[in-house]
């Protein structure tokens, strides 16, 4: 064993390691905390500049490569660099843990008996994985132990060790294939509990031999009934019950001795810190890993991990008149063994959902396979399982559920992220909303529920008014400008994924007959256009109320940037136009983004119209929809209130909009303005007089008295140059699509 | 048969409502039990193996209850029980019962219409037992067949229905008093306010309030408790609607608030059980 252990340890500190998918990314943040900069220590925290205590620190890298080197016994006392080394090697694995590749090099100093006890102690109390432990350096540990360089205590020490790390360990073949070797270990008085106990983690039914069995029989005889013994006889008995026919106890309380003790809380401490660190978000984190919430209830649980279902085919197990939990069917691949997208595509054909639905949320791999799994009964169990779950967990509706915020807003974050990439919403949260939403505070989860509220499924649910607009409007109106403005984004997503579920939708139902799809249509349109008025009537109130803010008004047009563009970009034959009451203030708003956003929506309005006309006038196809001519004339209305105000200056004679700027000349005098005719054209327009000023300064160095009225004919047209130019790609886009720039030249 | 029934009458159920179960089958119930069993056991010495089907410390027997069905639709009701072997004691002598638990469904059609082959309907849950073991029962069943328990509490509403209701049936004994219990809210010590009447001279009120015999409405149940209310008020000067009802008991039935029944009659056992399917279907859609 002395030559396998060289083989060993000379092959591995540059071994690639095979470390499973889900804890790569710890693997990588490690390298890129320990490696990028050499200089710095491991111990991160640490300023460049603090050069003294460079000399006295050191990284894990340098101790780890002293603890390879390592020659004789050294004294703990004596030596400031065996201290300087460990004390390295045992802050790192208490912040973070140890890479994988530490521990190969940390077991064999620590095994082969060169440092004295109380440094192997330390050494092996700091073995904390940051994320697996190659099953290598175990092997290779077998073999010190084989070869009895360490003492007693350092033996047991590891073992214990080995028993609590034992699920950290990335694979187990090589150590099943010692099992023989751990079992010959079973002679040894103080050794054997944990040597029961390590076997009993690693009996598999073809470990069970007659000459084993007869051995631990014997130990019994001579140790007396010892539970470490009864339990791996016990095991033994439940593999083959032939060949171990004593009776044994039923029922024990503990039949092993706690191994753990040394290493549970850091554990604990550094998976917790790994898991907050990891740039992974939580949905790629499978279920297994996650964080138990705490247990307040037993039929609540807010993240469930995958596991593979337990009645598998009770017909096929009734053959052989016997059923157990573990048994599955052979061709079927268990969820728990899925681990990688790769794995999934080789196995989906026989891949079982898990037992319960719910698990899917935190496993992006199931979501996959349910993407592509079109059952009726998975979204109805999913259904039941989030339904009830928002129910009871709702920490508004439920009394006493307040001290459990957080954890529902993981559970909502979750679903919604889940929403995303299904990309559709679940009826059950959608009913949630419903029931909620009139008891809600519109604080509490407030970003949570707002995201939710944009995927509820777009039907032809005629409802929405009383569930949905009416408990949502009563909060808008009585919130802060931030609340509206969250409420008008989210609406803003709602119509954009309606939007687009009805252009997937409308592509996979183009060949099913028209009537049905006529139908269908004109339930959508509906549903839509009653979206699109309650964010105008919402949006008009809404910029009375906070004064026109700028803030609020960009919320708004970034609403309407969709509505203008649903014909040409989602093919739904509805175009609706902005209220009086958002597009005035847009019109004569302070501010320059919005004025020119107002200019890009009206262009995208123009050229959604013109199309719609052409196509009804080719007559390609008879339409089943046509935009009113209600539609054509509020937007001519607009057009010309908006030309004459920016271009034409003569905002105050021709605005023919019932709630327009048309005002009486006399009216207009009496203000004692001067030059009100333009004052609201794209040189005087409040959101555009800085550029005015800035281009006078440009053009005219030297005259100071700002003449505004320079700016016209050739000048005129430079000063547009120059709006471009400034990025107002709406206002170019709007003047060059709506004007006729030669009446005007002329 | 009443008598297979019987002892289900005059124990403390506790309710709960459970969404259906997915692939769930009556043709594997003794398979059921044994995985159960199983399970209990290791629960109970966490992280060991346990051999499945052999006799182990708690015993679990899960049957069929066909008499509790409103309907042919219906799924039979399902009984699950656990009773524990002493060690000491010989081999077949009596285990002793230590919890029960039943799933049950009387005209559910409203839930059991709606949902594929697949999933089988049983809202309603009622156990008698200690909470570890209904944690455990219910745990198992939420994995295997994919369900959710809920607590089924019963509105103050919904328990006036309840006394009104019960009021009307005819019971051949003697009965015992009908009795309203109402908690006074917003107050320092908790008070509860019992208001015992007479069953005979509560139908006599009831058979004034009901206009069509058979058939119940929202006014009369509330014109029933109003007229209650009011001859309390004018012995005792408390307006008991400013109070909320949280218990009821006739000779039929008694329930309490936080979703507690006991069945006292076995002819009214699939009326109650009738409406208490109703209650935990709408807590489940």
């Amino acid at each position: 064993s002395e030559k396998m252990q060289r083989r060993q340890s000379s092959k591995t500190p540059k071994q690639p390691l095979q470390v499973n998918h889900k804890n790569q990314t710890d693997l990588s943040a490690w390298r890129k905390g320990g490696r990028t900069d050499p200089g710095n220590s491991v111990q991160n925290h640490q300023s460049p500049n603090d050069q003294k205590n460079d000399s006295e620190q050191v990284s894990l890298e340098q101790a780890l490569s002293y603890f390879e080197k390592v020659q004789d016994r050294v004294s703990l006392k004596k030596s400031n660099v065996l201290q300087k080394h460990l004390a390295a090697v045992e802050s790192t694995a208490l912040q973070r843990g140890l890479p994988p590749e530490g521990f190969d090099v940390l077991l064999n100093v620590a095994l082969s008996g060169k440092l004295a006890d109380t440094v192997n102690t330390r050494l092996l109390k700091s073995l904390i994985p940051a994320s697996v432990i190659p099953e290598s350096c175990v092997v290779s540990s077998v073999s010190w132990l084989c070869v009895s360089k360490c003492s007693d205590n350092i033996q047991l020490l590891f073992l214990r060790w080995l028993i609590t790390m034992f699920d950290f360990v990335d694979h187990k073949e090589q150590i099943h294939a010692l099992y023989g070797f751990f079992f010959s270990f079973l002679q040894d008085e103080k050794m054997c509990p944990y040597v029961c106990h390590l076997l009993y983690l690693l009996t598999r039914k073809e470990n069970v031999k007659p000459f084993r069995v007869r051995r631990l029989l014997d130990l019994q005889a001579k140790m007396g009934m010892q539970s470490h013994l009864q339990a791996l006889l016990s095991l033994y008995k439940l593999f083959c019950p032939e060949l171990v026919t004593i009776t044994l106890p039923g029922k024990m309380k503990s039949y092993f001795k706690n191994s753990e003790g040394p290493w549970k809380a850091v554990i604990n401490t550094v998976r917790q810190r790994n898991q907050a660190n990891s740039p992974v978000s939580q949905l790629l984190i499978l279920g297994t890993s996650q964080p138990q919430s705490r247990k307040r209830k037993w039929n609540t649980q807010l993240t469930i991990p995958a596991s593979s279902t337990n009645r598998t085919n009770l017909e096929e197990d009734r053959k052989k008149n016997r059923v157990d939990l573990y048994s599955t069917k052979e061709s079927a691949f268990r969820v728990e063994q899925l681990q990688t997208f790769s794995q999934l595509l080789q196995n989906i054909h026989h891949l079982e959902f898990p037992s319960q639905m719910g698990s899917v949320l935190t496993n992006p791999l199931l979501l996959h396979y349910m993407n592509c799994i079109k059952d009726e009964s998975i979204y109805l169990r999913l259904y039941y399982w989030m339904g009830q779950t928002f129910q009871e967990e709702c920490t508004w509706c439920v009394a006493d559920n307040n001290q459990y915020e957080e954890e529902f807003k993981d559970f909502l974050e979750m679903v919604y992220k889940t929403e995303c990439f299904l990309q559709e919403g679940f009826s059950s949260c959608e009913e949630f909303l419903y029931k909620s939403l009139p008891l809600w505070d519109g604080f509490c989860c407030r970003s949570q529920i707002l995201r939710l509220v944009s995927w509820i499924p777009l039907s032809g649910f005629s409802e929405m008014k009383s569930y949905l607009y009416d408990p949502l409007s009563q909060l808008f109106f009585t919130s802060s400008l931030y609340f509206k403005c969250s409420v008008l984004e989210s609406l803003k997503e709602l119509l954009q994924n309606w939007l687009n579920w009805h252009v997937i939708h409308l592509d996979s139902e183009s060949d099913s007959q028209g009537h049905a799809l006529s139908t269908t249509l004109s339930g959508i349109v509906n549903v839509v256009a009653e979206l699109i008025h309650f964010v105008g009537r919402i949006s008009t109130v809404a910029l009375r109320l906070e004064d026109d803010s700028t803030f609020l008004l960009y919320f708004i047009l970034d609403f309407y940037e969709t509505v203008c563009d649903m014909y040409l970009r989602y093919n739904l034959p509805l175009l609706i136009m902005p209220p009086a009451g958002v597009f005035y203030p847009a019109l004569l708003s302070m501010d320059s983004v919005n004025l020119n956003q107002l200019c890009y929506i009206m262009y995208r309005y123009r050229t959604n119209l013109v199309a719609a006309k052409e196509s009804e006038l080719s007559k390609k196809k008879i339409l089943q929809f046509k935009f009113s001519s209600e539609t054509y004339q509020e937007y001519n209305r607009y057009i010309i209130a908006m030309v004459g105000c920016l271009w034409t200056s003569s905002a105050f004679q021709k605005d023919i909009h019932p709630q327009g700027l048309h005002m009486d000349e006399e009216l207009l005098k009496k203000t004692a303005v001067q030059e009100f005719k333009t004052s609201f054209n794209i040189v005087y327009h409040p959101a555009m007089m800085g550029y005015a000023v800035l281009f006078l300064q440009q053009a005219w160095p030297d005259d100071t008295t700002f003449n505004f009225s320079l700016i016209k004919g050739k000048k005129w047209n430079w000063y547009l140059e120059y709006l471009y130019a400034q990025g107002l790609q709406g206002l170019k886009v709007f003047i060059e699509s709506s004007i006729n720039r030669v009446s005007q030249a002329s | 048969d009443p008598q297979r029934t019987a002892f289900l009458l005059r124990k403390q159920w506790t309710l709960y409502s459970v969404t259906p179960l997915y692939r769930f089958s009556d043709a594997h119930l003794r398979d059921y039990a044994r995985l159960l069993s199983a399970f209990i056991a290791a629960e109970k010495q966490k992280g060991l193996a346990v051999e499945v089907g052999v006799e182990l410390g708690t015993k679990v027997t899960v049957s069929c209850l066909p008499d509790l069905k409103g309907s042919d639709q219906d799924q039979a009701a399902i009984l699950v029980q656990l009773s524990l072997r002493s060690p000491a004691a010989p081999k077949n002598s009596e285990e002793k019962l230590i919890w029960s638990g039943w799933f049950c469904c009387v005209a559910g059609d409203d839930l059991s219409q709606n949902v594929p082959e697949d999933f089988t309907c049983l809202p309603l849950f009622l156990v008698n037992g200690a909470e570890s073991y209904t944690a455990i029962v219910g745990s198992w069943f939420q994995k295997t067949f994919d369900c959710y328990f809920r607590r089924l509490a019963i509105s103050p509403l919904n328990l006036s229905w309840m006394a009104a209701m019960w009021t009307g049936c005819k019971v051949d004994k003697t009965a015992s008093a009908m009795e309203l219990v109402f908690s006074v809210p917003r107050l320092p010590q908790p008070l509860d306010i019992s208001y015992a009447i007479h069953p005979e001279d509560a139908k006599a009120l009831w058979d004034t309030v009901q206009k069509t015999p058979g058939e119940i409405t929202q006014e009369e149940v509330d014109v029933f408790m109003d007229c209650l209310y009011s001859h309390f008020h004018r012995h005792f000067k408390i307006h008991l609607s400013a109070t909320k009802l949280v218990k009821v008991s006739t000779a039929v039935a008694s329930a309490h608030c936080d979703g507690i029944i006991k069945f006292l009659q076995s002819q009214y056992l699939t009326g109650v059980l009738m409406l208490l399917t109703e209650l935990a279907i709408s807590q489940i859609q």
